[in-house]
């Protein structure tokens, strides 16, 4: 079980630039959905954003359900700048993996409950660390995607493209750098205080 | 004497390599230094559990061989210690009053000889950086006040110019000057076109660069580390070279002389060099005396 949250209206509204496509995911029952906050939330970004299209629709962890789901969408999906997923991580990158040359960003941290997981393709997966890092790295996780979790960029490990503990997996960083180079959004990288990872307790505040 | 004092007055910046022995017995350790690195070296730096393989600690020699009248230059990797460990570590470097840091996140547990290890990664190189940062200014890594007067290092870390992704490499070196590096040394260079490369795009960051020297040692080394090393490698005219005078390679000759062409030809491309010498200690002062790198004036 695990549970996403949904970020600060303000970090939401600062992601949904130009035309947005908003993908909610209401699919597995292991997930606990703030299905009621999310819909008043793309209530008001209609109101103040150029929001074209809300779909909602279920497992869109699996990349061909994925696409079977979002093919009567796709003249808004291929039109709009932004695509904003109301997901679990594993959501979020599937659909980032989906639409290589567009923004999708992440509006929700998912922290996990004991227990089964939910449904997950093989290839993607999410640590539920409740601090969702997709939005500055591509729609690529630096917490899965990189052997050491390593969240300020590539260690010095990587040789040919592959990590260093395992010769057949990409190595995570060199995936992102290469995702935000497409993007044109490197400036993604640069920022003044480096990232430190929130292992506390994300109740005890 | 923190390095970056060196480098400030336009020094030559000369350090080399030594890793603690697996067991206590460090004498043969500290003859070497004095006998071959003494006069030839500006500082040691002293590695932390070096490829992930334990061994004595890097604090505990470094402070031997502060002792001993040596500049010790105390590596950090993140993968043993959570950020309570490493700035409690970097607190007491500075309570034994060891100054200079080489920060690095460090090679993977499954790499060495404790592979059951649990990796930590609480903090990376550039995270870890911040902290010490942190703590110059009197704070730790949450917020909470250091008591008296804050400690202050010269702050390094390393970078790979010929890494076949030498892009992403830059952008980390970036992130790294940013949170508070002011020295680097690099990872081993053979290929001083990609170096020479490199430093042109470095330069805009105007942090002084050590050329990382590896010995070659053999045939066999070259080729293990072209498949395994990352960030190396070793072009095949100087494996050649190392192939075509058996006798002289055997002897460690071939190998001299190609570190010491390799700092000849980039010396004026970057501002120090650093000897990863892996036990040939012994070859250093040979190395640069063919580079014309001078004894070290004190």
């Amino acid at each position: 079980m695990l549970i996403t949250q949904l970020k600060s209206k303000e970090a939401i509204e600062a992601l949904a630039q130009g035309k947005v496509v908003i993908i909610n995911c209401h699919g597995c029952k292991e997930v606990y959905f703030a299905e009621h906050e999310a819909d008043a939330l793309q209530k008001e970004l209609s109101a103040s954003k150029e929001v074209t299209q809300i779909i909602t629709t279920d497992y869109i962890c699996n990349p061909d359900n994925l696409k079977l789901q979002l093919k009567k969408h796709m003249d808004k999906i291929n039109a709009a700048d932004t695509i904003l997923v109301f997901s679990c991580g594993v959501g979020i990158q599937t659909v980032a993996a989906q639409f290589e040359d567009k923004h999708v960003f992440s509006c929700c941290d998912t922290y996990p409950l004991p227990g089964f997981q939910g449904v997950t393709p093989l290839n993607v997966d999410c640590a539920q660390c409740g601090e969702c890092y997709l939005n500055g790295t591509g729609g690529i996780c630096p917490i899965t995607a990189c052997s050491k979790s390593l969240v300020n960029g590539q260690c010095g490990g990587a040789k040919n493209g592959k990590c260093e503990v395992d010769k057949d997996m990409d190595c995570g960083w060199e995936r992102i750098y290469r995702k935000l180079e497409k993007l044109n959004k490197l400036d993604a990288m640069k920022y003044d205080v480096p990232k430190v990872r929130k292992y506390g307790n994300p109740d005890a505040e | 004497m923190k390095i970056t004092e060196l480098f400030q007055r336009d020094e030559f910046v000369i350090t080399a390599e030594v890793g603690p022995p697996k067991g206590i017995h460090i004498d043969h350790l500290i003859d070497d230094a004095h006998k071959f690195l003494a006069d030839r070296v500006h500082a040691l730096n002293v590695t932390d559990n070096q490829s992930s393989v334990m061994r004595t600690g890097s604090l505990a020699t470094c402070k031997v061989l502060k002792d001993e009248g040596l500049t010790p230059i105390f590596q950090i990797t993140c993968r043993d210690r959570n950020r309570i460990a490493l700035q409690s570590d970097v607190l007491s470097a500075a309570l034994l009053g060891i100054e200079n840091l080489l920060l690095l996140t460090g090679d993977y547990t499954t790499l060495g000889d404790n592979p059951q290890a649990k990796p930590v990664f609480d903090l990376d190189s550039v995270s870890l950086t911040h902290a010490v940062k942190r703590l110059e200014e009197g704070f730790d890594l949450a917020g909470n006040e250091v008591d008296g007067e804050p400690p202050k290092f010269a702050k390094g870390a390393v970078v790979s110019p010929c890494s076949d992704s030498v892009d992403v490499q830059l952008a980390k070196m970036e992130a790294k000057v940013k949170a508070g590096v002011e020295y680097f040394q690099t990872q081993g260079v053979y290929e001083p076109e990609k170096f020479f490369n490199f430093m042109e795009k470095a330069k805009q960051f105007g942090v002084p660069v050590q050329l990382g020297i590896i010995i070659p040692k053999n045939v066999g080394m070259c080729r293990y580390m072209n498949a395994n090393v990352a960030g190396v490698h070793v072009p095949d005219d100087m494996i050649e070279e190392l192939k075509a005078d058996k006798e002289k390679t055997k002897a460690g000759d071939t190998g001299v002389e190609i570190c010491a062409r390799l700092i000849k030809e980039c010396k004026d491309h970057c501002q120090g060099v650093h000897i990863m010498s892996l036990g040939w200690e012994n070859r250093i002062p040979e190395i640069l005396d063919l580079a014309g790198v001078a004894p070290i004036t004190k």
